[in-house]
């Protein structure tokens, strides 16, 4: 039994490739994350503000961005957008571009929540202590909001992570792509090799989620007493 | 005639919300060490008074003129100006994140630049004058509502005000909540603090007041000591406002006499 799993992974170059696809899948999620956070935030912030089209606009965009399936934004990006206007994207790119656009979406609409969610008088209270403007947002607005968010962030970038197999299907190889790769060549000598295969694939998944998650519980924790 | 005495002057002060008027050409003169209670009906402006007095909500006309400096001009600095005119609100609005201590530091410490130790002993003095200073690491989810608001008192005073504005204080509290809150003003009055104060605890506005400031409509109706004021109201507004707060009881006599009603002192 042991030896089946060892065989695959030390066959030819399946653990490098399988490494190099998971260097991918991080290379994604890393990138859409933090693209996200860096545009979702004060998209969030113009959401939140009393901006009369802004707002509107912003919220136009979820919406759009939220009834369409990530698979469909990759196929446009990836297939459509090089017949029509001859633009020729990366795999790559396509990945990081779609899971930006959708993570932007969600985490300006966490921002927004989390600024609109804190009740009016917090600002006022900070105001009347003399704090300026720049101190209430400092010492008053900006600690409750990041405790407000966090869950929020911590639990959307799980679910990207765990999204973007996704680019599978624009033939990125990525953790799962290379893993089907070695299923379909080994699978013939090795029968259970799908069970080592997707078996590993779901122990890197857990090793990455698990441990984000844990976090966000342990600062919810922390932050509740 | 200039007054030193006097610490407050507002002049003709003139409020709208959307074209609304609320405050209607107020004109108020307050005292060094005096504590006028307002008192009126609800929407009458009485919050909104306080509100203006400390730049939280833009006056449309009039003057505002605090120890000289005239406050309703573009050039006010509010950040200055509240640090020397004290507020509390009515549902405390203690910061979630900071724990007693730290909410009373914030304003000395990282406005005034005070020196920490110095605001700490300070915070020490009034935390145990309203008997606190043993929550001082509590976080305010963990304080009742009288306790928290008294933690905001001290968060006012700890700036050192020469004015203190209350807006209601007592009016998100269980009733046996409201005395430990109205003692602990009721001792700084007469420390000789200059208060105003928002409330409807009539009785507490009759001990504590040295005017009571009868507000309706936005303008001032009565502004008269309380005894006065309570015993005998001169205009018809306020008699038919402190009706409000009398109830007739019922008292059954001996079979036959039937019920007859008997007002109920306050």
């Amino acid at each position: 039994m042991l030896d089946s799993a060892l065989s695959i992974f030390r066959t030819g170059r399946n653990l490098a490739r399988l490494m190099e696809g998971l260097g991918i899948t991080l290379q994604i999620s890393a990138a859409a994350v933090g693209l996200s956070l860096l545009l979702g935030i004060p998209a969030g912030l113009l959401m939140a503000g009393r901006r009369p089209l802004i707002p509107k606009l912003l919220r136009l965009y979820l919406e759009i961005i939220r009834v369409m399936p990530i698979l469909v934004l990759l196929f446009l990006f990836y297939y459509s957008l090089s017949r029509f206007l001859n633009i020729n994207l990366s795999a790559m790119t396509v990945s990081v571009l779609v899971f930006t656009l959708w993570g932007t979406a969600e985490m300006s609409d966490l921002v927004r929540g989390a600024v609109s969610s804190l009740p009016r008088h917090q600002w006022e209270s900070g105001r009347a202590l003399g704090l300026n403007e720049m101190q209430v947002s400092l010492y008053v607005v900006f600690p409750q909001i990041v405790r407000r968010l966090l869950p929020g962030i911590i639990n959307l970038t799980t679910r990207m992570i765990k999204t973007t197999p996704f680019v599978f299907f624009i033939n990125l190889p990525d953790l799962l792509k290379v893993g089907q790769q070695i299923v379909e060549v080994s699978g013939i000598r090795n029968p259970l090799s799908s069970v080592w295969v997707y078996g590993f694939i779901f122990a890197v998944y857990f090793a990455i989620c698990y441990p984000i998650s844990l976090l966000s519980r342990y600062l919810e924790l922390r932050w509740q007493s | 005639m200039v007054n030193s005495q006097e610490i407050l002057k507002i002049k003709d002060l003139e409020k709208s919300f959307d074209g609304v008027p609320v405050l209607n050409r107020l004109t108020l003169t307050v005292k060094r060490g005096e504590v006028l209670v307002v008192i009126g009906p609800s929407g009458c402006g009485k919050s909104t008074l306080l509100r203006c007095l400390n730049g939280l909500e833009p006056v449309n006309g009039g003057q505002i003129v605090f120890e000289g400096q005239i406050l309703t001009s573009f050039q006010t600095s509010w950040s200055r100006v509240r640090q020397r005119i004290g507020m509390v609100f009515q549902n405390y609005e203690l910061f979630p994140h900071f724990n007693v201590l730290e909410n009373i530091l914030l304003g000395p410490v990282r406005v005034q630049g005070r020196k920490k130790s110095e605001a700490l002993e300070k915070a020490e003095f009034w935390l145990n004058r309203v008997g606190l200073w043993d929550r001082r690491e509590s976080f305010p989810r963990q304080l009742s509502g009288g306790q928290k608001q008294r933690v905001a008192i001290v968060r006012a005073l700890a700036m050192d005000p020469e004015i203190m504005l209350f807006d209601e204080v007592t009016a998100s509290l269980d009733p046996e909540m409201v005395r430990e809150v109205l003692d602990v003003i009721l001792n700084l009055a007469k420390e000789g603090l200059t208060m105003i104060i928002v409330t409807h605890e009539m009785a507490f506005a009759r001990a504590v007041a040295d005017r009571i400031i009868f507000i309706d409509q936005g303008v001032i109706v009565e502004d008269s000591p309380p005894e006065t004021f309570f015993e005998n109201p001169a205009t018809d507004r306020a008699r038919r406002f402190l009706n409000i707060f009398q109830f007739d009881g019922v008292q059954r006599g001996s079979r036959g006499t039937g019920p007859k009603t008997v007002p109920v002192r306050l």
